[in-house]
């Protein structure tokens, strides 16, 4: 399947990445060779069978919700680029 | 003989006869750090001054009689590995700045045994790619030839293991990451089984197939080092409540009778002839250990490269949800919330980053789900069930661990689909969950490493570790360095 400059911008917006005019049909073009490269999948014929998450048996592993300490405030903050000093500072959201 | 070109085995040695002090040891790996890393580029961070502080405490362990095996070994540490403090970058500029709070379980447990950290090495960023191309600072050089690629994504880690930068490094392997490089390099790189070393403080790539191993210089250490960080983590769930061996136990333990895996389908072309060649010889080799090779069939071996950048993909897109320009690293400037995302996520993430969260999210888009990420993993259930009918035949399975030896720096970076395919033979072990390491068995006649691939059954690296063992101490391979 061709992913064209319409499904890229699609995509692109779901991803949360700004995509440059130039850069649409780059992208374009790559995944289109690797979807076209993954679809031999198609060939497969998978009826029936079960699909793996994940290789090993293990579920809902489970502890006591006991509560225990947390990194101090500080620290967190320390690498965000913007805080008020305990809080992260971003962007009005509402209008 | 410089300090910096031996083995763990050999450190430890020095430092419990008190003939040498961990200082003297960081001495001559920083010391070849100075004389080799303008060629080589191995570290993203040379963290001396913290080494040497490390070397301080670890000299009054031993002279307290209170060393462990790990204690002042210089050890090199793959920059998606959180080390609390120390600069963590995956290689992205997203991730420029973060220095983390708190310590990777791996790291975490070499810390409580008092060993060297050197520094941060390079990698393809968040682990993307086979030959540190994509790293956001500078590629990685291969210390057999400076005009070629280190492999990849860990090819700092295997190309400073290589070039004596270190005495051993860890990396982590999604598909590859370890195996490949250590390949191309001609180092020891060991892929546990899924779920036998926590991933706590590992940078997340695709969280269903991510593994932290070692880089050695030897069979015997990777058995150390692996000792030294297996184990179960109630900080990752995904570790398994399984004992952990002494794994240099079964070293030098006799191959005879064993049955060696031979899949066709990985012997069908599409290799390069000298490493078919090599890989041939060392199938002999380990029989005249007395080792019996049987030809099994891994029936889905050629979907395994769709499978896997299909649920890695995807598994990245949700990961990679978390930078955001908020909580951690860099930030873009825009008008609004969503704006100022767009924007972080633009120009914080290199392009191959951007293409997998893209087909990621494509795989994963409403009306694909079905045709793509479904279908890959049933995929998925055929591939691992390949290898469970073939060890119900045999003990192990050998296999090349890279279809050719290192690709000179350019040669695939502009077609992704090409590099995607230099992981052909690694993949498979990654989907199955299974243990592989790949040894050095050989050179091609232009001198460049030559990797051979044995993979093994869940949680049963001892029978990899024995046979790559038996294999290394009959051949000179691992013996030979690179003249830089």
């Amino acid at each position: 399947m061709k992913i064209n400059r319409e499904d890229v911008r699609h995509i692109a917006t779901l991803s949360r990445l700004q995509v440059s005019e130039e850069d649409l049909d780059t992208f374009s073009s790559q995944l289109s060779t690797i979807v076209e490269y993954i679809e031999q999948l198609n060939r497969l014929d998978a009826g029936g069978v079960e699909p793996t998450s994940h290789v090993l048996p293990l579920q809902n592993v489970m502890r006591d919700d006991l509560p225990s300490p947390s990194l101090p405030r500080e620290e967190v903050l320390r690498n965000t680029p913007d805080s008020t000093g305990k809080f992260y500072r971003v962007p009005k959201i509402i209008e | 003989m410089k300090l910096n070109e031996l083995t763990i085995a050999e450190v430890r040695r020095l430092l419990d006869n008190r003939e040498v002090r961990p200082r003297e040891v960081l001495d001559d790996v920083y010391g070849r750090i100075d004389e080799v890393e303008d060629r080589i580029k191995a570290y993203i961070t040379v963290t001396r001054e913290n080494g040497y502080a490390m070397a301080a405490d670890a000299e009054q362990a031993i002279l307290g009689n209170r060393a462990s095996l790990l204690t002042g070994i210089p050890v090199a540490v793959k920059d998606n590995l959180c080390t609390k403090g120390v600069l963590t970058t995956c290689a992205s500029k997203i991730l420029h700045n973060f220095i983390p709070p708190y310590e990777s379980t791996a790291t975490g447990k070499l810390k409580e045994q008092r060993y060297l950290l050197v520094g941060k090495t390079n990698l393809d960023e968040f682990a993307m790619g086979s030959s540190t191309e994509n790293s956001r600072f500078h590629t990685t050089r291969n210390p057999w030839d400076v005009e070629r690629v280190p492999g990849g994504s860990s090819g700092g880690s295997a190309a400073a293991v290589a070039a004596g930068e270190c005495i051993a490094a860890l990396g982590s392997d999604t598909g590859g990451s370890i195996r490949q490089p250590a390949s191309l390099c001609g180092v020891v790189g060991l892929k546990p089984t899924y779920g036998r070393v926590s991933r706590y403080g590992l940078v997340a790539y695709a969280s269903s197939l991510d593994q932290i191993g070692p880089l050695t210089k030897t069979v015997e250490d990777s058995a150390i080092l692996l000792s030294a960080i297996a184990g179960h983590d109630p900080f990752d769930s995904t570790s398994a409540p399984v004992e952990v061996p002494d794994f240099a136990r079964v070293l030098g333990q006799e191959i005879k009778g064993m049955r060696i895996g031979v899949p066709k389908e990985y012997f069908t072309g599409g290799m390069d002839r000298e490493v078919a060649d090599a890989v041939y010889a060392a199938i002999r080799k380990l029989e005249s250990l007395g080792a019996m090779p049987v030809e099994v069939s891994l029936p889905h071996t050629g979907y395994a490269v769709a499978t896997y950048y299909i649920l890695a993909t995807s598994e990245a897109s949700s990961n990679l949800a978390r930078y955001d320009g908020v909580k951690y690293g860099f930030r873009a400037e825009g008008k609004d919330l969503m704006e100022m995302y767009r924007n972080t996520r633009a120009q914080g993430f290199g392009a191959e980053v951007k293409r997998r969260i893209m087909l990621g999210t494509y795989a994963l888009s409403s009306g694909y789900y079905e045709a793509y990420y479904k279908k890959g993993q049933q995929a998925r259930t055929l591939i691992r069930q390949d290898f469970e009918k073939a060890f119900e035949q045999v003990d192990v399975i050998v296999t090349p661990t890279s279809p050719g030896a290192a690709f000179r720096i350019g040669e695939k970076a502009t077609d992704p689909l090409q590099m995607y395919l230099s992981d052909i033979f690694t993949i498979s072990a990654n989907l199955a969950g299974v243990p592989a390491i790949s040894v050095p068995c050989g050179f091609t006649a232009g001198g460049l490493p030559v990797g051979l691939q044995i993979i093994g059954k869940h949680f049963d690296e001892e029978a990899i570790l024995k046979v790559a063992y038996a294999y290394e101490q009959s051949t000179e391979w691992h013996a030979r360095r690179p003249s830089l």
